[in-house]
């Protein structure tokens, strides 16, 4: 019996099942969605699953319904969740934002597809992550972040909804296609293994609840619509107290605090894990799907004696500035593939501050990059060396 | 001695940023006289509103309120009487914000039939942005990007209400506040996606640009281009262009979403949800 209760579960699933089920395990209760290629799965799952946990799914008439839906249902209580993809993501984007300002907890997911406009949409792309970055109008934290394998997706779910419900933001979880529809081996963890975050209540009495003032971390405790708190929430820029404000230092103080809640709990945020750069000249900096094959890439040139490793991005934003500038101290040459003309790498030159070259590798053709042909791109800097 | 009224708002949040003569107080007195009426648990209610004028009344209010993005009050309001159907959820909008950038969310809370109370503030403009042509603008008036005359044809949102699923729907106007809080009270009780349109003025903006002169004169214009349904009907086609019907159109029983939905929770839980 205790050799079968110790054995692991093992379960063959598809990138967007294991991200309804890493949800379920993180608690959602609630999916407002619209059908897109290629995240539809997710919604499939959602709308099959959560009424047998007596959560609520709700196919909305577009994506910026669904977005809206995910935010009322977040403020009266309910871990709320949608997924979309690139075309849908621009749809969100308004709502996103009044999500981000108003400190309302939820997750969005979007299955990258082949942009611009209708592009691709059974193709991998990486083109979206600026658009994590900077789609909603107006000077704003955000938190994404990226699995690069199915059973990623599943944990990286989980970790998704608690950063949300920890730091009240909205967390973008970056898929693409590739690992969307790809099936691979996941652990699925014990519910008792996991860590589940709730979001804090107040602690005060209805009448001195400050919706919008901070505790020390940076983050105010939130009360839920129905529990015995009134109080308002506005688009507009607003006092703790949640009403129209039109003080700018009010206003500048509001704008930096969300700001800082991430900031301050970056050490918490970021995620990331490093291959073989102990002794590397050369780095690969990936994310997504192309960590998978820049990982292979590392093998194949520490076969041919090249001194390669790689810093696979887990969190995307905030982007992790110190330790791509450690990085780039250490090594000669930053090589970053991406399935797109050159995003992340952008901000790789930013963070290394010129100490080391950085050069982009970007395929947009709907094909996923392949290790062979990092490899080639770290032989050509070589020759370019000599 | 406090009126009802005191009982309700924000103290803090006056003066309200309306404009003198403008209809948006008398639909918030009537609101709340609607829900002192029903005497509802406050704790329980909340009102969302979209973006304009009208969609301020929520920061006049101390309920659970919110005030969100423009035209998408009513999916902010499905998301929230989805997740606590405990909640009495009343959306307070404007006529471009709820038919013209809202108009799709109005058809489908309307088709789901979902257990919302929808109250639009039909001024037939633009109040907020200055005086631009809505979606319930009477063709031949003037806005300001209606220089030379609105050729576009007004909805009327009291058949689209029914035609798209509602159950119940009525129109009153702010010169008959008593009746537009009856409407309301009765809108509030219903089981369902409920609709009442209150027609309204600006006398800044329409008023200006279609030389009614003042806040009275705006009422008395009201006054004159509404007729009760009864009157109505024996109207000529071309009378009842010039006019808005006054009353209640529908009310009819109908499932409404949220009750559906827990049949839904019953089947899955009892199937273990294999198909």
């Amino acid at each position: 019996m205790n050799n079968l209760k110790k054995k692991k579960n093992i379960k063959l699933l598809q990138g967007n099942e294991a991200c309804a089920e890493g949800a379920l395990l993180a608690g959602v209760k609630f999916f407002a969605g619209y059908p897109i290629t290629p995240s539809t799965e997710i919604a499939e799952n959602m709308a099959r699953k959560l009424p047998k946990i007596g959560g609520k799914f709700i196919q909305m008439e577009d994506e910026i319904a669904s977005m809206a839906a995910v935010i009322g249902a977040s403020i009266a209580g309910l871990k709320s969740l949608t997924a979309t993809s690139g075309p849908g993501m621009c749809l969100k984007q308004e709502n996103l934002g009044f999500a981000i300002f108003n400190e309302i907890p939820c997750v969005v997911v979007n299955a990258q597809r082949g942009g611009p406009s209708t592009g691709l949409p059974t193709k991998p792309s990486q083109g979206d992550m600026m658009q994590a970055r900077w789609g909603t109008h107006g000077d704003h934290p955000v938190i994404a972040l990226a699995p690069s394998t199915v059973n990623e997706i599943l944990t990286l779910t989980i970790k998704a909804f608690n950063f949300s419900e920890k730091y009240r933001t909205p967390v973008i979880l970056l898929l693409d296609e590739v690992i969307a529809h790809m099936r691979e081996k996941v652990e699925m963890p014990a519910p008792e293994d996991i860590e589940v975050i709730n979001r804090k209540k107040p602690t005060v009495p209805p009448e001195e609840y400050l919706p919008f003032k901070p505790d020390e971390d940076g983050v105010p405790p939130m009360a839920n619509f129905g529990e015995g708190y009134p109080y308002h929430i506005t688009g507009l820029a607003h006092s703790e107290k949640g009403l129209p404000i039109s003080d700018s230092q009010q206003i500048d103080h509001f704008i930096r605090r969300i700001h800082d809640k991430i900031q301050k709990n970056i050490k918490d945020i970021l995620i990331y894990e490093k291959y073989l750069l102990e002794d590397a000249d050369t780095a690969l900096i990936a994310y997504g799907s192309v960590a998978r094959a820049a990982e292979r890439t590392v093998k194949l040139a520490r076969e041919k004696g090249l001194k390669v490793g790689l810093l696979k991005l887990i969190t995307i934003w905030p982007f992790p500035d110190e330790i791509i500038n450690k990085l780039a101290h250490k090594v000669n040459l930053i090589i970053v593939p991406e399935m797109n003309l050159g995003q992340i790498v952008l901000e790789v030159e930013r963070a290394s501050q010129g100490k080391c070259r950085v050069v982009p590798y970007g395929r947009v053709d709907g094909e996923l990059i392949n290790p062979i042909e990092i490899l080639g791109k770290i032989q050509e800097q070589e020759e370019i060396k000599k | 001695m406090k009126t009802v009224i005191d009982r309700y708002i924000r103290e803090e949040m006056f003066p309200h940023i309306w404009c003198p003569g403008c209809g948006n107080g008398i639909v918030l007195g009537a609101i709340i006289r609607a829900i002192d009426d029903l005497n509802w648990d406050r704790d329980k209610i909340v009102a969302v509103s979209g973006i304009g004028c009208s969609s301020r009344i929520t920061g006049y209010v101390d309920f659970c309120t919110m005030n969100t993005v423009h035209g998408r009050a009513l999916p902010f309001a499905t998301g929230i009487k989805m997740a606590n159907s405990d909640l009495k959820v009343i959306v307070i909008m404007g006529d471009g914000d709820c038919l013209a950038i809202g108009g799709n969310h109005f058809i489908h809370a309307a088709r789901r039939n979902i257990d919302l109370t929808a109250i639009i503030i039909n001024n037939m403009i633009y109040g907020m942005t200055g005086g631009q042509y809505s979606p319930l603008t009477p063709t031949t008036k003037f806005g300001s990007t209606a220089p030379y005359g609105n050729i576009d044809q007004s909805f009327d949102l009291c058949e689209l209400a029914i035609a798209a699923g509602a159950s119940y729907v009525a129109r009153g106007t702010i010169f008959d506040p008593r009746q537009s809080t009856s409407l309301m009270k009765k809108a509030l009780d219903k089981k369902g996606f409920s609709v009442v349109e209150i027609i309204s003025d600006c006398p800044v903006s329409y008023g200006k640009m279609n030389k009614i002169k003042s806040p009275i004169d705006m009422l008395k214009w009201i006054k004159d281009i509404t007729v009760s349904k009864k009157a109505w009907e024996g109207l000529s086609p071309d009378e009842k262009k010039e006019k808005y019907a006054i009353g209640e159109f529908l009310s009819k029983d109908r499932p409404d979403y949220t009750e559906l939905y827990e049949e839904i929770i019953k089947k899955a839980q009892e199937t273990g949800g294999n198909k």
